[in-house]
């Protein structure tokens, strides 16, 4: 897997924080679990967390808690290490996500002709939402603004807008002012993984594509 | 902040033997489930961690479970640290950072995601670099005194304080481009002055 198209810097340096909302981290933790640059550029970032713990003025911590901590040592097991990337068809942080039978077990709903997606369920109190849409060869979306943070993954196929062809295991970060008419040029379907602020994000693309006569 | 950024400029030196001492405390748990190893250990990042959460808005009771729960975290995967990706103090930084996200979550089945999971350690990694990243502290010390005021500031608040970028945009009365745009600069500009300090 050639890997062309990589996070922003800004988007690594909230991911590191822990500030990204949860949808963009699972898609940032999917995309550095293919890109070792950018599991390399995370930890540049994490290590400013690691320097800020460090010079943290020390609060006491209460003779109940250290008592606690060192009297439940002996039941832990130790954590053995896992070594996989891709759990099936999909990146690990996905996986986990979609449950057993990965990509070829999700449920689509069709939006349009060639055009499915699937929501991915998140924590209840998530304020982003997390989807997977599946675009068949030579479909377009319409043009389409990104009224928030917007960040997708190819998983499989391939598109290109006016920013570039982006692969599977490509990341589009895109600023929230592009504009773009995303067009699949793979031979076979293009599945990315999208996170946006809100669930209404792709209403007006899905209210477009239902019109008729849409240029898709 | 000002006695944080004045410990910047004046902590240069001191971080690193303490650094070197943490990574051996740590290969002594990993290694022999060394309790006194553990011990001084928890004596030094558990208070930290503590002030860590309360400054994100944690009760010194939520502070003190995360306390508990990343320390026996440390203990259970003292044998997954390699020190060639990082100081310990960053190290415990990304599993405290990673708990309580998940504990905000509330949800076992979306647990942040660990990137230790997709590295193995290189075969050779040789001994100057793991020394440069246990050491690791200092230099990022000396980078954050060196970029620009407004640049550090966003840090602290992301870091520190929390803040989604959105949110640092409406706190600041600054447009999120400008927060992103300064937020690249600083990155940027960190990992250049870490590849030269280190």
């Amino acid at each position: 897997m050639k890997i062309t198209h990589h996070l922003d810097d800004a988007t690594l340096v909230a991911y590191a924080a822990g500030t990204l909302g949860e949808a963009h981290s699972v898609v940032v933790a999917a995309h550095a679990a293919l890109c070792p640059t950018c599991r390399e550029a995370i930890r540049a970032a994490e290590r400013v967390g690691g320097f800020l713990l460090e010079e943290q003025d020390p609060s006491a911590v209460s003779d109940t808690c250290r008592a606690a901590t060192l009297a439940s040592l002996d039941g832990v097991a130790r954590t053995a290490p896992r070594r996989t990337v891709v759990a099936g068809d999909v990146p690990l942080p996905l996986a986990t996500l979609l449950g057993e039978g990965g990509l070829a077990a999700v449920k689509w709903k069709s939006k349009a002709p060639g055009i499915a997606k699937a929501d991915i369920m998140l924590s209840p109190g998530s304020r982003t939402h997390l989807q997977l849409l599946r675009i068949a060869p030579g479909k377009a979306l319409p043009d389409h603004g990104h009224g928030g943070e917007e960040l997708t993954l190819v998983l499989k196929g391939s598109y290109a807008d006016h920013t570039g062809r982006y692969g599977a295991g490509d990341v589009a970060d895109l600023d929230e002012d592009i504009e773009h008419a995303p067009k699949v040029d793979s031979d076979v379907e293009c599945i990315c993984l999208v996170a946006t602020e809100a669930p209404t994000r792709f209403k007006s693309i899905w209210a477009r594509l239902a019109q008729p006569f849409v240029g898709i | 902040m000002g006695a944080l950024v004045l410990s910047m400029m004046t902590g240069v030196d001191r971080p690193d033997r303490a650094a070197s001492e943490h990574a051996q405390l740590l290969a002594r748990v990993a290694a022999t489930k060394d309790r006194a190893a553990f011990a001084a250990l928890f004596d030094h990042f558990a208070p930290r961690v503590k002030s860590f959460m309360m400054r994100k808005g944690a009760t010194a009771e939520q502070a003190e479970d995360l306390v508990q729960e990343t320390m026996i975290a440390v203990w259970s995967k003292a044998a997954l640290y390699v020190a060639e990706r990082g100081s310990v103090s960053t190290w415990i930084f990304t599993i405290a950072r990673n708990l309580r996200i998940d504990r905000l979550r509330r949800e076992r089945a979306n647990q942040f995601t660990d990137l230790d999971d997709y590295d193995a350690p290189s075969d050779d990694p040789g001994q100057d670099e793991a020394l440069r990243r246990v050491q690791e502290d200092s230099a990022v010390a000396q980078a954050l005194a060196k970029i620009p005021p407004e640049q550090r500031e966003l840090l602290m608040l992301s870091y520190v304080e929390d803040l989604p970028q959105s949110e640092i945009a409406a706190r600041l009365q600054i447009p999120l481009g400008t927060v992103k745009s300064r937020m690249r600069l600083a990155y940027r500009r960190l990992k250049k002055l870490l590849e030269t300090l280190s």
